[in-house]
């Protein structure tokens, strides 16, 4: 490319600030990141992002780029109409600490929040279980999750009804998944669902399914399922009929 | 470097804003104007109650005629219990099930609740509402009698694919004898069972039933089968659910316009 490009990047602390812009000179292959730290090396030594991995992997450095949540690193800049200035936000989600950075601690309270992995008693002497692949497969997508809380970022119901206290979010959505469709697991996470996580708060918009860098089926795979089972235990008369006679 | 004064939106924003630069209002848009025009066209249908059926065709609005003047009926004409001044057609007896179906569909109330009631209008864009309830307390949570929906659905489905295959069988009009045939609306009719099929099969409430709702699906090897046709369904349940749509629309226009004379049913076969 070798081309000069403007970024427009949000500039503050916890409680005001502006864009700023910055021009630099782009070259072929930079993703945003590159280009942030670049600015950040010759022209905004002061410049506050986080970053570690710089391959998708550890979820460090997500931001709105263009108003999309991205990860800066995975977000190549020949996918971005470099003619305009690139706008980089910090994600808005979550409280601004400075510059790109901002307090997700939310995030780590939430988790806490549900209910661990209970297993059933050990199906072997030695203190081992079994397990059929088909049966653990399906959990397994939800591993993926690398916690960028873009999908939290992304979900209106953190985003802009900031309702941090009812619903703890799509990615503790796929987390509960993962723990309540595991083959091992006897936790009873029905009632948590639907009171303390909020499950019915998600309106199925799929807004945290498109951000997601790791391609999680979050809606499909993880929140309708959930909505299901709590359908299953708290709402549906014919299946409460069933389980009296089971 | 220059700097330029635009605040950061932590605090709510106003409606439709966004720092997005593409086309975000289309998709909303074009959802607006398709289920727009297909509630209106279906609403039409209904309360029309006139040409809905052509030979061995009926329209799939009206399907099952519990009670009609047509030779597709069930129980024959409208009750005469029914008080004249109450509004009656056949299809308003059937439409309200696959309505209720299509109205607490997981993929429609996402797509809905986007371009009808702006909540939110896209991803990552303003919303107008200040307060918030989701699907957690009336009215939306009436959204979770769906897998009902899909049970009732699934038996007027089942009446439509008899429809589709009395729509081989023609009588001939000098001699009445009825013989096998293949005609346009016979293709139109059987497209929309399987286009409907296609849909209902791969509903998030049939995955449920076929396997999601057990853990340890490897036990039950029918299930387990179940479960994986419904899910490949169920990854393309949008592309179902729009063109199961577009078909059941176009089914009954089709079969109104040869019954009105517009078009002409031609026999392939």
């Amino acid at each position: 490319m070798g081309q000069t490009a403007t970024f427009r990047i949000w500039r503050g602390n916890g409680h005001e600030g502006t864009f700023t812009d910055y021009a630099t000179e782009v070259t072929e292959g930079m993703v945003v990141l590159d280009a942030v730290h670049q600015i950040q090396a010759h022209q905004a030594h002061d410049l506050a992002v986080r970053w570690n991995c710089k391959a998708g992997k550890c979820g460090s450095c997500s931001a709105e780029v263009n108003g999309h949540p991205r990860l800066m690193c995975m977000t190549r800049l020949n996918q971005l109409n470099l003619a305009k200035p690139v706008t980089i936000e910090p994600m808005k989600a979550f409280p601004p600490i400075k510059d790109l950075v901002t307090d997700v601690s939310f995030n780590f309270r939430a988790k806490k929040s549900i209910k661990p992995f209970k297993p059933r008693p050990p199906d072997a002497p030695d203190g081992t279980w079994r397990m059929a692949q088909a049966d653990v497969e399906r959990v397994q997508e939800f591993r993926k999750c690398i916690e960028c809380f873009l999908c939290q970022d992304v979900c209106h119901v953190l985003r802009d009804h900031r309702l941090f206290d009812e619903f703890v979010g799509p990615r503790h959505m796929i987390y509960a998944a993962a723990l309540e469709m595991h083959p091992l697991d006897v936790e009873q996470r029905a009632r948590d669902l639907k009171d303390a996580y909020g499950v019915g708060f998600c309106n199925i918009t799929k807004c945290c399914t498109k951000v997601c860098p790791e391609g999680i089926g979050i809606t499909d795979n993880a929140i309708i399922p959930l909505k299901e089972r709590v359908i299953d235990q708290l709402y549906d008369p014919v299946v409460k009929l069933l389980r009296m006679f089971r | 470097m220059s700097e330029s004064a635009v605040p950061l939106v932590v605090a709510r924003r106003r409606f439709g804003e966004t720092t997005r630069r593409d086309l975000w209002w289309v998709q909303p848009l074009l959802v607006f104007a398709g289920l727009s025009t297909f509630v209106v066209y279906a609403t039409w249908a209904a309360f029309q109650g006139d040409h809905y059926t052509y030979g061995p065709y009926i329209s799939p609005f009206y399907s099952p005629e519990i009670f009609g003047t047509s030779p597709h009926n069930w129980f024959g004409p409208k009750p005469a219990a029914l008080p004249p001044w109450l509004p009656f057609t056949p299809a308003l007896l059937i439409l309200p099930i696959p309505a209720l179906f299509r109205f607490t569909c997981y993929y429609y109330r996402g797509a809905y609740y986007k371009a009808f009631w702006g909540d939110p209008p896209s991803c990552t864009v303003g919303e107008h509402r200040t307060t918030y309830w989701g699907e957690n307390s009336f009215p939306l949570i009436l959204q979770n009698i769906h897998r009902y929906m899909l049970f009732i659905s699934m038996a007027v489905l089942a009446i439509l694919v008899v429809d589709a295959w009395e729509a081989l069988w023609f009588a001939d009009p000098a001699t009445g004898r009825v013989q096998f045939g293949v005609g346009v609306g016979t293709i139109v009719l059987a497209a929309n069972v399987t286009l409907l099929s296609g849909y209902l099969f791969g509903c998030h409430s049939m995955r449920h039933v076929a396997g999601g709702c057990v853990d340890q699906i490897s036990r039950a090897p029918l299930g387990a089968r179940a479960y994986r046709c419904v899910s490949c369904l169920n990854r393309r349940h949008m592309w179902w659910a729009w063109t199961s749509l577009f078909a059941v629309g176009f089914a009954d226009l089709y079969v109104r316009l040869c019954s009105m004379g517009v078009w002409t049913d031609v026999r392939i076969w």
